[in-house]
């Protein structure tokens, strides 16, 4: 009984770190293909949200209930409110500093109010 | 069975982060560069939890904890030299006078 | 009063996870250094709903839980994006109209757009942030509302 409930949470733990690999590689490989800045932050927002948590709560199945399993959340918890923070930050300041994103238009970098407007080329 | 779990975990790992290092020498502006670097620490953390389950000693995920702290801080540090020493000096005073005005959000 | 306690028990708890120490002496060491981080706070008078906002907990993880499913969804979408064989993303910038009562709410707000993989907060101003988003399927305008509303209601308990 216990050895299949020790099974079972072996599988999940497999299941959950294996999501996250996908999302940490998949990242990883966004952000070299890309073509612009500003799209490369959103593939690597992909690693920082749900590829490390998914990791985080891999490793706390495997740890179990324990003081260790705690460690682990307050580090998923640390990453969870600082990577976005980061990442909101680096995109500032390369606004601030005038780094043109690639448009799919050709809109003003300011565009207008207009959340949908125009259509596709 | 883990232990070959996680020590498939840390090579992919270091791959994902062998992808970024392209990227963090590669990188056309500053940006990029400052991007990669704190992913790549994203991916440090991740390795350190990883490996310290993998050898079965809690001290790493301390380590870890710690990693993430400074990482967020670092890359805090690196944008506010970069615009404030070498980039544009009027954004600066510009900043600095909305926060003396006190109209900063 | 209610900020004073409920950070100090937070505070308790966090010295307890990161030590893990189950003696006496040493769990006074521990409560000493509390009362000492209380007695500092108080001084510096930094105590507000915003430097302790877990009294607002029951609303708050709820909206968490619901914004992780987001992230989800658009977790898969941006990697489809990034593993096509050829790219074709149409990257937009857009103005984002922002209804929130107070700073927290803002800040929530903010935060989960830019957590939400796909759209980046990239400037903040008066009442509407401007948002770079990966694909114009991402910036549909009910999508932002939807989030704003659940998180001024999240935060300040009345949808806007």
């Amino acid at each position: 009984m216990m050895d299949a409930l020790s099974l079972v949470r072996d599988f999940v733990s497999i299941a959950f770190m294996a999501v996250g690999i996908v999302f940490v590689l998949a990242g990883a490989i966004g952000v070299v293909r890309l073509p612009d800045f500003y799209t490369r932050m959103h593939a690597a927002g992909v690693t920082d949200t749900l590829g490390a948590e998914m990791i985080v709560f891999g490793l706390m199945i495997q740890a179990g209930f324990t003081l260790l399993s705690a460690k682990l959340l307050l580090v998923g918890f640390i990453l969870f409110l600082t990577s976005p923070t980061a990442t909101h930050a680096v995109a500032n300041a390369a606004h601030r500093a005038g780094l043109n994103p690639l448009l799919s238009r050709h809109q003003p970098p300011h565009p207008g109010d207009d959340p949908e407007g125009g259509a596709k080329p | 069975m883990m232990g070959w779990v996680n020590l498939i975990s840390l090579l992919a790992m270091a791959l994902a982060m062998a992808i970024m290092l392209g990227r963090l020498f590669a990188g056309p502006t500053l940006y990029d560069r400052v991007l990669a670097a704190n992913s790549f620490g994203t991916k440090t953390v991740l390795l350190l939890l990883i490996f310290s389950l993998l050898v079965g000693r809690a001290d790493g995920v301390d380590i870890a904890l710690l990693y993430a702290l400074i990482n967020f801080v670092a890359t805090i540090a690196i944008l506010k030299f970069f615009r404030y020493r070498s980039l544009e000096v009027a954004l600066a005073q510009m900043s600095l006078r909305r926060a003396i005005d006190g109209d900063d959000e | 009063m209610i900020y004073g306690v409920s950070l100090s028990l937070v505070l308790a708890l966090l010295w307890w996870v990161l030590s893990g120490y189950d003696k006496t002496i040493l769990l006074s060491f521990g409560a000493i250094s509390v009362i000492i981080t209380m007695v500092l706070v108080f001084r510096m008078r930094i105590l507000d709903r915003e430097t302790a906002p877990f009294y607002r907990l029951h609303t708050l993880v709820p909206y968490y839980i619901w914004l992780g499913g987001e992230i989800a969804k658009s977790n898969v979408a941006v990697l489809k994006a990034a593993l096509k064989p050829e790219i074709d993303i149409t990257p937009r910038l857009v103005r984002v109209p922002v209804q929130a009562e107070t700073d927290l709410s803002r800040c929530v707000f903010a935060n989960s757009i830019t957590l939400t993989p796909g759209t980046v907060t990239i400037e903040i101003e008066d009442d509407a942030f401007l948002v770079h988003a990966l694909d114009s399927a991402f910036t549909s305008p009910d999508g932002f509302a939807e989030m704003n509303q659940n998180a001024s209601r999240a935060t300040d308990g009345v949808p806007s």
